[in-house]
C-alpha cells in the first residue's frame, strides 16, 4: 500500500499518485466471498488517463486536465484562494457559513472520526482517505494563504496548483455520509468540509464531475430529467410501467398525470422510470389499492426528484427544489411525496426547507411515513408469506442519518415480511454505513472509477449485507432480499452484488419497499418479485 | 511584585469574559443557514431520540404540535459537558487523557469559584455566616484544586504524548503542543505551590478574597509568596489565552449541536422564518462559475429563477 506521509505530500512529488491500494492487502471480506485472490480484478487506470489527468490515487472522479501553461496553473489556485474566501462570506454562502466555520475553526484533529468512516477502514488505513487530511490542507490553506497567519499556529502547506487539483479530486473521495460529523466530540463536519470544496470547485472554478453536471443537474434543468427523459417520454414510459405492472399484478392500473387539485404529488427519482420500472409500478399499485388522491407531474423537472446540487453546488440545489416546488404549485396539491430516493427526500424535506417561502412552501413527506399510513390504515390485504425469505434493510444516509425517519419503513416490513425473517445489519439506523453511492458516487463510473467504488466505498455495504445473511445458506438457490428504499443506494447495491457476483453466487437480490408491499397484497398475483437479475 | 499578579489577574479574567461574549455573540449572529441536522438530536419527543427519530416521521408532520423536549437534551448535555460522553463511546484511548485533563479543569474552576465566593462571604457578610462558610470552604477548595490540578496535569501530559503518536503527529502544529504546555507549566507551578507552601489553600484564599474586595495587599512571604505571585500570573495569563484560540470549543461546541446537529425546527408556511430566508434570497451573488451567471449584482433569487431550460 502506498500512502502519503504527510498533509505536506499534498503538494509535492509532481505528477504521482499520492495513494495505492494493493487489493489483496484488504480486508477479506467474509463467506463465501472469503478468498481475496478470488475477487474481481481491481482495473487500472489507463495510460491515457494518467497522461491527460490530474491523478491522485488509482482513479479519476474529476477529469482535471493537467495545466499546460503557467497561466493555466495560476488559474486553478487563484480561483480555488478566491472560492475560499467566498465560503467565508455572508453573501456568497450564508448557505453553509456557519457549520463551515464551526468545523474550520474548532476540528481538534484528534482523528475520533477515523474509525467511522468506511473508507479509511476499508482501505486499510490509508492516510490519503483519512476524514481530516483533505480538511486539514484546505485548512491550512485558508491559514496561510487567505488569513496570513502563522504556520505555527495552524500548520504548514505548499500551495501549487497540483495541491489544489489533488484536493478537488480527494473531495470525490468522501460519500458525504457524515458518519464521521456523528462521532466527532466537539461537532466538527468534516464531511461537510468536502462538500464545501467541492462547491469551490463547480461554484467559482467550473470544475464538476460530468455526471454531477453536464449530465445531471444541468440536463435535467434544461429538458427535465437527468435521464434525459422529456416530459413525453415520461409519460409514454409510465403508460408502458402502467401496462406492465397491470400485467405482472392483474390489477388494472393508471397512474395519473398533473391532476390539478389532487392531495399528493408523488415525485419519483426518474432513474426508477428506467431502471426499476417495478418500483413507480408498485407504488400507482398501492396508492391506487389505498384509493389516495394523487399525481404525478409531467412539468420538467417536477417529475424527477433528484437533485445532485446537493452535493456540489448549492445555486444548482436551489434551482432544482424551487422546480420541484413550483410544479408542485401549479397542481395546487395538498404535499409532496418523496419516492424511494434518499438525497431528493433530505434535499426537498430538509435542506429546502430554508430556500422556499410564500406559495412555494408546500409540506412535504416521506413515502415511508405515506406507505406506512396506507398499511395502518387497513386498506390493503396483506400476506406476508407471499415475502418468505429472508430479508435485511439498508438505511440510506440521507433519509435516516440526515432526516430521521428511522421506524416506518420497519413498521412496514414489520407487516408484510413473516417473523423472524428479518434482520437487521449492523450496525442500523442512524448509525448505518453508507451504500458507497453517497454523494453521486453511484452515477459516476468514468475511468475505472466503478472499480474503486467497488472496492473502496461500497465494501463496508456489501461485508455488512454478508453478515447479515450469514445465518443462512448462501446456497444461490435460498434467496435472499437486500431492502434498499433509495434509488441511488439500489443502483450502489446492484452494482456491488453485480460485481462479486453475488445473485449467482449467493443468492443475494436487492430491490426497494414498495416492491415488497405490492408482492405481500392478496388482490395481486403472487411474484411480484420475480427474482430476475436486472 | 504583588500588585502585578493582582493587575494581571484582573486583565486576565475580563480579557476572558470579553473573549468569550465576543465569541458567543459572533456565532449567535451568523446567519441562519440550510438544515444540516444530524441525527439522533437529543429534544426530540415522544421517545424518538432515544433511537434518532424525527418529527418527520409522524403523519403530515407540519400539522402537529411539536413535542420538544429540553430534558433530553439536558440529558445528553449534562453527561456530555461533565464526563465528555461521545468521546467515551468513540474514542476510549483519548478519553483516557482527555477526561482527566477537562476534569481537573472543572475542579480547578470549581476550586476557584468557592474561593470567590469566600472572599465574598469573608468581606461581605457577619461572622456569624461567614466562619463556618469559611471553615466548609477552606476543607473543599484544597481538595477540589489540588485533584484539579493534579488531573489536569496529567491530562495535559497525556495529551502531549498522544499527539506524538504517529496518527496524530502530523496533524499537529506547534501551537498545539504549545497549548497543552502552557497547562502543563502553569498548572505545575500552581500544584507545586499547593503542594510546598500552601497546602490549605490559605494563601490563594486570602488572595482571591482580596481579589473581590480590591484590597492589594501582599500575600505570602518569600519563596512562598513569589511562587504565589507567580501561580497567579501564569493561570491568568493562561485563562486569557484560552478564548484567542480553537481551546474555545467550549463555546463553539454548543453552537455545533444548538444550531447544527440538532437544529430542527422547520419552515413553516407564513412563519417567522420565511421572511429571514426572503431577505437571505435577497443577498447578492458573486461566484464566478459560469453556470451560476452571478455578476454580483443578481441576487441568490435572480440566479435561482434564471431560465436554464436553454
Amino acid at each position: 500500500m502506498k500512502q502519503p506521509d504527510s498533509v505536506k505530500d499534498m503538494g509535492r512529488h509532481p505528477g504521482q499518485p499520492l495513494a495505492h491500494i494493493n487489493p489483496l492487502e484488504q480486508i477479506p471480506l467474509p463467506p463465501p466471498f472469503d478468498k481475496i485472490d478470488e475477487e474481481p480484478k481491481f482495473a487500472q487506470l489507463s495510460e491515457a488517463a494518467r497522461e491527460k489527468y490530474v491523478v491522485l490515487d488509482d482513479t479519476i472522479a474529476v477529469n482535471i486536465e493537467k495545466p499546460k501553461t503557467k497561466e493555466d496553473e495560476d488559474r486553478l489556485v487563484n480561483g480555488f484562494l478566491s472560492g475560499l474566501e467566498k465560503l467565508f462570506s455572508v453573501e456568497d454562502n450564508w448557505t453553509f457559513l456557519q457549520p463551515f466555520e464551526m468545523s474550520m475553526e474548532h476540528c481538534a484533529r484528534c482523528q475520533t472520526c477515523s474509525d467511522a468512516c468506511p473508507i479509511f477502514q476499508e482501505s486499510g488505513e490509508n492516510e490519503l482517505y483519512r476524514p481530516i487530511y483533505r480538511s486539514e490542507i484546505l485548512r491550512r490553506i485558508y491559514f496561510k494563504y487567505v488569513k496570513k497567519a502563522s504556520p505555527a499556529i495552524h500548520g504548514d502547506i505548499d500551495l501549487n496548483w497540483e495541491t489544489v487539483a489533488r484536493l478537488i479530486e480527494l473531495s470525490y473521495r468522501c460519500n458525504l455520509c457524515r458518519r464521521c460529523a456523528q462521532t466527532c466530540p466537539i461537532g466538527a463536519d468534516n464531511a461537510l468540509l468536502s462538500r464545501e470544496i467541492r462547491k469551490i470547485a463547480s461554484m467559482e472554478m467550473g470544475i464538476v464531475p460530468k455526471e454531477l453536471h453536464d449530465d445531471g443537474s444541468v440536463l435535467q434543468l434544461r429538458v427535465g430529467s437527468s435521464t434525459g427523459m422529456t416530459p413525453m417520454i415520461v409519460k409514454d414510459n409510465i403508460e408502458f410501467i402502467d401496462e406492465d405492472t397491470a400485467e405482472r399484478t392483474g390489477v388494472p392500473v393508471t397512474t395519473p398525470f398533473d391532476v390539478v387539485g389532487a392531495d399528493i404529488l408523488l415525485i419519483h427519482n426518474a432513474g426508477e422510470i428506467m431502471a426499476w420500472p417495478e418500483n413507480p409500478g408498485a407504488f400507482a399499485t398501492v396508492f391506487e389499492a389505498a384509493g389516495l388522491s394523487w399525481t404525478l407531474s409531467s412539468d420538467a423537472v417536477g417529475y424527477d426528484g433528484i437533485n445532485y446540487g446537493v452535493w456540489y453546488d448549492d445555486v444548482q440545489f436551489a434551482r432544482v427544489a424551487v422546480r420541484h416546488a413550483m410544479a408542485a404549485k401549479k397542481l395546487g396539491v395538498k404535499k409532496i411525496v418523496l419516492g424511494e430516493c434518499g438525497h431528493a427526500h433530505k434535499a426537498l424535506t430538509v435542506i429546502a426547507d430554508k430556500v422556499l417561502t410564500g406559495d412555494l412552501n408546500i409540506p412535504r413527506e416521506s413515502s415511508m411515513v405515506t406507505l406506512r399510513d396506507i398499511i395502518r390504515s387497513g386498506k390493503l390485504k396483506l400476506d406476508p408469506s407471499r415475502n418468505d425469505f429472508p430479508v435485511t434493510l439498508h438505511d440510506p444516509c440521507n433519509l435516516v442519518r440526515l432526516m430521521g425517519v428511522v421506524t416506518p419503513q420497519r413498521e412496514i416490513i414489520k407487516a408484510v415480511v413473516p417473523e423472524g425473517r428479518f434482520r437487521e445489519m449492523a450496525p442500523h439506523g442512524v448509525e448505518n454505513y453508507c451504500c458507497g453511492g453517497g454523494s453521486g458516487f453511484a452515477i459516476m463510473s468514468g475511468h475505472n472509477f466503478a472499480d474503486w467504488r467497488h472496492r473502496m466505498t461500497g465494501r463496508r455495504k456489501f461485508r455488512q449485507i454478508l453478515e447479515a445473511f450469514s445465518d443462512e445458506s448462501m446456497d444461490p438457490s435460498h434467496r435472499k432480499y437486500v431492502c434498499a428504499p433509495c434509488s441511488n443506494c439500489k443502483g450502489q447495491i446492484r452494482d456491488i452484488l453485480a460485481y462479486y457476483d453475488a445473485f449467482e453466487k449467493a443468492g443475494i437480490y436487492y430491490g426497494g419497499l414498495v416492491e415488497l408491499i405490492v408482492n405481500a397484497m392478496v388482490d395481486v398475483q403472487p411474484g411480484f418479485i420475480d427474482w430476475e437479475w436486472h | 511584585m504583588t500588585t502585578l499578579a493582582y493587575v494581571v489577574a484582573y486583565v486576565g479574567v475580563v480579557f476572558f469574559v470579553i473573549a468569550c461574549v465576543a465569541r458567543f455573540v459572533m456565532w449567535s449572529k451568523m446567519p441562519m443557514h440550510m438544515r444540516w441536522e444530524l441525527y439522533p438530536v437529543a429534544h426530540e419527543g415522544g421517545g424518538k431520540a432515544a433511537y434518532g427519530g424525527s418529527y418527520l416521521e409522524d403523519t403530515e408532520w407540519w400539522t402537529k404540535k411539536r413535542e420538544v423536549s429540553l430534558i433530553g437534551e439536558l440529558k445528553v448535555m449534562v453527561p456530555e459537558i461533565l464526563f465528555l460522553v461521545a468521546l467515551r463511546e468513540h474514542n476510549r484511548k483519548l478519553w483516557t487523557r482527555s477526561f482527566p485533563f477537562h476534569f481537573g479543569l472543572y475542579l480547578v474552576g470549581g476550586a476557584t469559584a468557592l474561593l470567590l465566593l469566600g472572599g465574598v462571604v469573608a468581606g461581605f457578610l457577619p461572622e456569624a455566616i461567614s466562619q463556618p462558610a469559611e471553615r466548609l470552604i477552606g476543607l473543599l477548595a484544597p481538595a477540589l484544586g489540588g485533584a484539579g490540578l493534579i488531573l489536569g496535569i496529567v491530562g495535559a501530559i497525556g495529551l502531549l504524548l498522544r499527539r506524538r503518536s504517529r496518527a496524530l503527529r502530523d496533524y499537529t502544529a506547534p501551537a498545539d503542543l504549545f497549548n497543552l504546555l502552557f497547562f502543563v507549566v502553569a498548572f505545575g507551578v500552581a500544584a507545586a505551590t499547593w503542594l510546598l507552601y500552601d497546602r490549605d489553600f490559605s494563601m490563594v484564599g486570602a488572595f482571591v478574597a482580596n481579589l473581590v474586595t480590591f484590597n492589594l495587599a501582599a500575600v505570602g512571604d518569600g519563596t512562598a509568596g513569589l511562587m504565589l505571585v507567580l501561580s497567579v500570573v501564569l493561570l491568568a495569563l493562561l485563562v486569557a489565552y484560552i478564548p484567542t484560540t480553537h481551546m474555545s470549543h467550549f463555546i463553539g461546541k454548543y453552537f455545533a449541536y444548538h444550531s447544527i446537529r440538532w437544529k430542527d425546527d422547520p419552515n413553516l408556511p407564513g412563519g417567522e422564518q420565511e421572511k429571514v430566508i426572503e431577505e437571505l434570497l435577497s443577498r447578492p451573488v458573486s461566484w464566478s462559475a459560469p453556470h451560476i451567471g452571478a455578476d454580483g449584482k443578481k441576487s441568490w433569487l435572480d440566479v435561482t429563477l434564471e431560465d436554464q431550460s436553454k
